[in-house]
């Protein structure tokens, strides 16, 4: 009986696979939709401030183009973000209890201090064109992008306690907060931070690239180099090879401080992302495998190795030693116990052994393809600015075709780096601090909803998912719609000769009654 | 007053907030099909609420955040209880902010008659759902001493809480219908505002007799006087309404909110959710209150913040403040 049972021993399925299903479809969904919200609100805020100081219609029309495809994005990252701040709750009550005096503060931080001016200022810059002055309504854009980075900030650092938890001490079995400052600042989320930014970015200048790209290739067959419509193109071409190319770079330093921390707060995770089984000195870098990585001898399937380079990558030094799986093992059992705790709460899993090695194909392809698809993303940035380097447009259809599927890339680089990092931090989901805060912890197992039925979990990811999967269609006909559309479907009048002066002045001021924009 | 005790007073008034701001906005979304004669007309309504139902939903957001970092027990015992409702409520307001959005984005009236289903499902659920949890949570759910739900997924569903739902399903049409007559100009003012006379004596009978129940069941002698005040803001609100002054009616029912959030909240304390099963299972105010730094920290936020929040959405309100009209409505321009 699904309705009732909390786990299936029939072999059905168990609530908290479903609760796990559920928590990775909706945050990696959301999480399609938070970076390119960042990184284009931020993009746009600039294109606006661009079109203030210089007053170029160029930089407006970037700024309603672009800022048409945020708002379309916009509103999907705002109502997934809602399932986000009620399903620690509603699926993981248990874990809610053990962490609330910590993990709640950044969630309330984020609602107060980020969602309030990001969600007040949005109404304001979408409806307020023709209703605020033009100094008041650009500070409208630039409230509501920071507001975003943020939040992107706090929910960093309630995820970075998880990874690493740090101001609190353990009060009858749970963490109680000692300092907020510690969470804030924890060393985890000042490196989670920038490398997260940075991928936003990426998000949005391979988007720019992409779209830009086919416009200013189809505009360049059948308009003069002086047409203002291409030169929008051709800025926005530009703008986002740089920003693609910046972001990697900061990518490559953020990820590498993060690697770096990883090793010495979660050494079974970057294990894991290497599928390094046994202790190496010094360990060298698998570039891929043929095979099963998860296999006990998984040295063996490893294909194209750079010595010495992962143990440049976890101590910055050639020559050091990096732990393998097998060692780190014992290690862990030791510390943390080899057995789950008899607790009828657990279910299957009471007194069971406990697995500390993550899903070794997931972590170690996951790591793989969060760079290999970023730095693709930063290739095509590069080649942009290349082939459209003084004025030149490439002739050939393969510039836009691959400029279109190229914005693809970033987006699942981020999403295989959470996976990764998600998934890799797995059985835990509070992972013991190694150098600090005795008996901080909470293996994944233990955190989920002890009463909610599978049937309810089960029809909750059903459904979210179905309607993630609907939205997921509308939202890109409408982007697909009005990226092609191109400035003149955002901008009225645009591309058409300017009416003499003196003509349609009656018309004006009748005009004037008229909401600039409405829904 | 103790730390605790104030944080769940904070809480009380970010519902009271969430319930008063997006209580005229489900109204409006409620109502579309009722008020709007023409697309023109429903243009009208959905801009009436356009650059303000996003932060008006980030009350509830709050509430629930708040309540996570004040009073861990609380939230996860509720959330978790209240599972299906909440679902349903989540589901219809992901589909209702969509909606806004992207419901003028195509020239179609076939896209714009779906979305409009979707806004009203959106309208309609989210305050049947939120009704019902609440009411649910001042009367008590069946927990365990885990704080874990005893019973079926449903057991929340009951004649009292049912009343709960309609008392907020009520209260939205008419405060929904109230906000109209005070946002537009024209023919659709003078319906709404007929419509919202017509309608208060009955729509708001629930949220009346909801204040009973709750009274006669956990209320304190004091919180006969916010009762008390809640029935008579409500007459005083249909009066003005019915004398053409939009303004006082629209004030009169947030009094009536007020007094009626209070009135439950009072008798909530000092329990935050009750149990049914067995009085020594309830969560209380000191129970399950975060530590006394943590409460320390979140009041230095909402100390900034609160005041913050109410200056710029307050003044949201005032650069949008001109009535709307169908003479406002700019044509279609969508590729």
């Amino acid at each position: 009986m699904v309705g009732l049972a909390r786990t299936g021993d029939d072999g059905g399925v168990d609530v908290l696979d479903v609760a796990r299903w559920q928590f990775g479809i909706t945050t990696v969904y959301h999480f399609l939709m938070v970076p390119l919200t960042i990184s284009l609100s931020l993009l746009v805020a600039g294109m606006q401030t661009a079109w203030w100081r210089t007053g170029r219609a160029k930089y407006l029309a970037m700024t309603k183009f672009w800022g048409k495809l945020m708002l379309v994005n916009f509103a999907m990252g705002v109502v997934t973000g809602i399932v986000q701040e009620f399903q620690f709750g509603m699926a993981w009550s248990s874990y809610s209890r053990f962490v609330g005096d910590v993990f709640g503060a950044p969630l309330a931080m984020e609602g107060l201090v980020a969602f309030f001016v990001e969600s007040t200022f949005l109404g304001l810059w979408i409806f307020g064109w023709d209703r605020l002055p033009r100094r008041v309504h650009l500070a409208c854009a630039w409230a509501f992008s920071l507001a975003t980075m943020a939040s992107a900030y706090f929910i960093l650092a309630a995820n970075s306690w998880m990874q690493h938890p740090v101001g609190v001490e353990l009060v009858d079995g749970r963490p109680r907060l000692t300092s907020i400052w510690a969470v804030l600042t924890n060393n985890t989320v000042l490196a989670a931070f920038p490398h997260t930014i940075a991928g936003a970015f990426a998000v949005g200048g391979s988007f720019l690239v992409g779209i830009a790209a086919w416009h200013l290739w189809r505009r360049h067959r059948t308009t003069p180099a002086d047409d203002q419509d291409r030169q929008v193109w051709r800025a926005s071409v530009k703008l986002g090879g740089w920003v693609g190319v910046v972001a990697f770079a900061a990518l490559a330093v953020s990820g590498d401080l993060q690697g770096k921390l990883m090793f010495e707060q979660q050494p079974m995770k970057m294990a894991a992302a290497e599928a390094l089984c046994h202790t190496e000195q010094p360990a060298s870098f698998s570039v891929f495998a043929v095979g099963d990585v998860g296999r006990p001898d998984c040295e063996n399937v490893k294909s194209l190795t750079v010595p010495a380079l992962l143990s440049f990558l976890a101590k910055n030094d050639f020559s050091s030693e990096v732990k393998g799986i097998q060692d780190l093992l014992p290690e862990y059992q030791a510390k943390y116990g080899a057995n789950y705790p008899d607790d009828p709460r657990l279910g299957e899993l009471s007194g069971k052994p406990i697995d500390y090695v993550p899903a070794l194909p997931v972590t170690y392809w996951g790591f793989r393809l969060m760079i290999g698809f970023g730095a693709v993303a930063a290739g095509m940035g590069l080649l942009a600015l290349w082939v459209t380097r003084r004025g030149r447009v490439p002739q050939g259809r393969w510039f836009p075709a691959l400029g279109l599927l190229a914005i693809a890339t970033p987006f699942l680089g981020n999403s295989f780096g959470w996976i990764f990092t998600e998934m890799g931090r797995q059985p835990f989901v509070v992972v013991p601090n190694p150098s600090g805060v005795d008996g901080v912890w909470m293996y994944t197992a233990q955190a989920v909803s002890s009463g909610v039925t599978v049937g309810e979990m089960l029809t909750s990811l059903i459904a979210l998912t179905t309607v993630y999967g609907v939205l997921a269609c509308v939202e890109f006909y409408l982007l697909r719609r009005y990226a092609r559309a191109g400035v003149a479907a955002v901008l009225p009048g645009w591309g058409q000769p300017k009416p003499a002066p003196g003509a349609g002045d009656a018309d004006d001021r009748e005009q004037d009654d008229v909401l600039a924009f409405a829904y | 007053m103790d730390l605790a005790t104030f944080w769940f007073i904070v809480i009380a008034v970010l519902w009271l907030g969430y319930l008063f701001l997006e209580g005229f906005d489900f109204g409006v979304g409620m109502l579309l099909p009722v008020l709007a004669r023409d697309e023109t007309e429903r243009r009208v309504m959905v801009n009436t609420i356009g650059p303000v139902w996003d932060g008006n939903e980030v009350w509830l957001l709050v509430a629930g955040g708040a309540t996570f970092a004040a009073f861990p027990g609380w939230y996860a015992s509720l959330f978790s209880t209240a599972y299906l409702p909440l679902l349903l409520v989540l589901l219809a307001l992901i589909g209702r902010g969509v909606a806004f959005e992207y419901r003028g984005k195509v020239d179609s009236p076939r896209w714009r008659a779906t979305w409009d289903r979707v806004i009203m499902f959106g309208s309609w659920v989210p305050a049947f759902g939120v009704g019902l949890v609440l009411s649910a949570n001042v009367l008590g759910l069946p927990l365990d001493a885990h704080g874990d739900r005893v019973g079926s997924p449903l057991v929340m569903v009951r004649w009292e809480t049912l009343l709960g739902a309609l008392a907020l399903v009520g209260f939205c049409l008419v405060h929904g219908a109230a906000f109209v007559a005070l946002k537009t100009e024209g023919d659709i003012r003078e319906r709404a505002r007929r419509l919202a006379v017509r309608i208060a004596p009955v729509a708001l009978a629930p949220l009346v007799a909801l204040l009973l129940v709750v009274q006669l069941r956990a209320g304190e002698g004091w919180t006969w006087v916010p009762l008390g005040v809640a029935l008579l803001a409500a007459g005083a609100a249909l009066v003005q309404l019915a004398r053409v002054r939009e303004g006082w009616g629209f004030a009169f029912l947030g009094v009536a909110v007020a007094a009626a959030v209070t009135t439950l909240f009072g008798a909530l304390y000092p329990d935050v959710l009750p149990s049914t099963v067995d009085p020594a299972n309830s969560l209380t105010v000191h129970g399950a209150a975060s530590s006394p730094y943590t409460l320390t920290v979140m009041t230095w936020v909402a100390a900034f913040g609160t005041p913050a929040v109410l200056v710029y959405q307050g003044w949201t309100y005032w650069v949008f403040r001109r009535r709307i009209g169908t003479r406002h409505i700019p044509p279609v321009h969508v590729p």
